[in-house]
């Protein structure tokens, strides 16, 4: 079926006119082009919002306490409480289907004054008192040393983990700073490793100007006792967060005696929703996408219909005369299926080829030009070019069937006496 | 060779109905050359389409070479036009595309001959009707006496049992024409069958029979003495 002379065969019939072939093509690889492109817009504008979320596991929620807003069992309305440490383990052990529980505090933050030194120097930083699940939570390139362990926990260590903003800011170039010790609000703590976020949530300053130690150290040396200022909770990846999260709100009010229909009085914030939500735009926007880009090339694969049935019509006598030669019907159909087989695919590999051109232009003026608002890396998977590729066969032999069939359709002897 | 009786075919124009042949009876041996006459309508192009398998009778029967043709579907009628017929046109119906070459070799190809072979084929037969020098040549580029030699090679390029000829001199001067029968003598004079279907007398009388088609019937049927091509160029 693919032999030399079917090949000459076909080049030979869309070289014939070079023009026409050259605008029909032009019509599948202007719609081949628009769909990867209206794709690749739609991935870089997902990328783009996506990444404000950072790394941290999006099965997550965080959750605080506010005043209650109904009184219950005695106790007044507007009552302010705190989560304790006990409460994490309750959580834990009652609450199913959970991955991790951290429970958070912190110190110093949003226009902070200056509470951490070191010798002459001195610096406003966030200081986090975490377990070390946290950073299974949110994901950070350790850069040296460690995280916050469980000895640490157990024992109270005063040991901390420092962002690169934090070595900036208290240390010479080329000093290296584990081993070394800084004064955290009066408090020394030994440096036992330094990160980086891998994955900016958009703050990438605040972010490399933090500093983690241990919880339980946390709440000895700043006097928190074991209160616990706020949880992060990730749910196990197959059970949505937002199932659970009632469940741990009815746990918290029973064990802190707020009126079970008091939903004032636990702050939380559902990221999986937030994300769930976006995600859900973006399956939106590529579906459109898809419409759209398919709708375009559906044009383009029209045009080789309507070209394709001229050809036939054109050549009627042309294969009038093969079929007197002996050739089969069949020969005749997949010749015309392959022409237009061909055109398509070879104008559809010229489409994807343009869009990829552009989709590389477009990352490497975004990457020169640094971190643009909600979009990023415009780009398509592999696996869009494939489902590309097949819709152009599928389309191409579409295209050609019902010219195929038209061209043999007609008995030999009327096609030959066609003038 | 060719075994026809009680042939029928018409032709249905919306209610009009044409009855073109009414009962032909004829028989062909090997190594003939007949010449069917007659005049516009008589049916004799009809007869043709029908004896190369272009056509399909109503009904009657048609046997070549001991197969008998009916019931055909369009593959096997393809297969039986390949190996059994080769034609030759009064427009010559070269594919203008195509050098004289890849013309002649056309029928090869759709035999499923290989590459080689088929051009050597085609060149011997290019050569054979004279026009090994042209064989690169567009049809544009050929006169009409080339481009019917280049047919006509392109007729016995898959070596069929008989040749139809369909006025392959009509469009041709006086000249060309005896030339390209003379041609068509010296294959007949190799043992081939050859029908050929004309309404000129000269041509049909460098047959050696002639058919007489009025209305759908033979009128006539009567072996003639030959007159050599040669002698008129």
């Amino acid at each position: 079926m693919f032999n030399r002379e079917r090949w000459s065969e076909i080049l030979e019939a869309l070289s014939a006119n070079k023009l026409r072939t050259a605008l029909t093509a032009f019509g599948v690889a202007w719609g081949i082009f628009v769909l990867v492109i209206l794709l690749a817009l739609t991935n870089g504008l997902r990328n783009g919002v996506t990444a404000d979320f950072g790394d941290f596991a999006t099965n997550s929620m965080f959750m605080w306490t506010q005043g209650t807003s109904k009184p219950y069992k005695g106790l007044p309305k507007g009552r302010y409480f705190n989560y304790k440490i006990d409460d994490v383990a309750a959580i834990k052990s009652q609450i199913p289907n959970l991955k991790y529980v951290s429970p958070r505090n912190q110190l110093g933050g949003f226009r902070g004054a200056n509470n951490v030194i070191r010798g002459t120097k001195t610096g406003a930083f966030e200081i986090y008192g975490d377990y070390p699940e946290y950073i299974n939570q949110q994901p950070m390139d350790i850069l040296q040393g460690r995280f916050v362990s469980y000895s640490d926990i157990n024992e109270k260590r005063k040991t901390c983990v420092i962002g690169t903003g934090v070595i900036k800011g208290l240390y010479d170039k080329d000093e290296d700073p584990i081993g070394t010790y800084i004064k955290i609000n009066g408090v020394n703590f030994m440096v036992v490793g330094t990160f980086k976020m891998s994955n900016s949530q958009g703050n990438q300053e605040e972010e490399a100007n933090t500093i983690y130690i241990p919880f339980t150290t946390f709440g000895q040396a700043f006097n928190r006792g074991d209160r616990v200022g706020w949880m992060a909770i990730t749910a196990k990846d197959n059970v949505p967060i937002t199932t659970i999260k009632q469940k741990v709100f009815d746990l918290m009010k029973s064990r802190h005696k707020v009126h079970p229909e008091d939903d004032r009085a636990i702050g939380h914030f559902d990221l999986a929703e937030e994300f769930g939500r976006i995600n859900g735009l973006f399956s939106i926007l590529s579906i459109v996408g898809y419409f759209v880009g398919i709708l375009v090339l559906m044009s383009g694969i029209i045009g080789i219909n309507n070209i394709m049935l001229i050809v036939v019509k054109e050549r009627t006598k042309e294969i009038g005369i093969r079929r007197a030669l002996g050739a089969s019907p069949w020969t005749i159909k997949s010749q015309i299926l392959q022409e237009s087989l061909l055109l398509t695919t070879l104008s559809g590999m010229i489409g994807i080829t343009f869009a990829a051109f552009l989709i590389w232009g477009l990352n490497t003026i975004l990457d020169n030009a640094g971190p643009t608002e909600n979009f990023a890396n415009p780009s398509v998977s592999m696996q869009v070019v494939f489902t590309a590729l097949i819709i152009l066969i599928v389309s191409g032999l579409a295209a050609g069937f019902i010219p195929a069939t038209r061209a043999t359709k007609m008995k030999p002897v009327d096609a030959l006496r066609i003038e | 060779m060719i075994q026809i009786k009680d042939l029928h075919k018409s032709y249905h124009m919306g209610s009009n109905s044409l009855h073109v042949l009414k009962g032909i009876n004829f028989n062909v041996n090997e190594g003939e050359l007949v010449s069917i006459m007659g005049s516009s309508g008589s049916g004799k192009s009809t007869l043709l389409n029908i004896l190369g398998m272009l056509d399909e009778a109503d009904s009657g029967q048609y046997i070549l070479d001991n197969v008998p043709i009916k019931n055909l579907n369009e593959k096997i009628a393809a297969k039986y036009r390949n190996e059994f017929l080769g034609f030759i046109f009064q427009s010559f119906n070269l594919i203008n595309y195509k050098s004289a070459l890849d013309n002649v070799s056309m029928p090869l190809y759709y035999k499923g001959v290989k590459r080689k072979e088929r051009t050597d084929r085609a060149m011997h037969y290019l050569e054979k009707v004279g026009l090994a020098e042209w064989s690169h040549h567009l049809p544009s580029e050929l006169s009409g006496g080339q481009k019917q030699r280049v047919a006509i090679a392109r007729a016995l390029a898959s070596d069929p049992k008989v040749l139809l000829a369909d006025e392959p001199t009509g469009a041709l001067d006086t000249k060309t024409s005896y030339e390209v029968m003379e041609l068509i003598q010296g294959i007949n004079d190799e043992g081939k069958t050859i029908l050929i279907v004309t309404h000129e007398d000269d041509i049909a009388h460098m047959t050696k029979r002639i058919v007489n088609l009025r209305d759908g019937v033979i009128i006539d049927d009567s072996t003639v003495e030959q007159v050599r091509a040669s002698a008129h160029v």
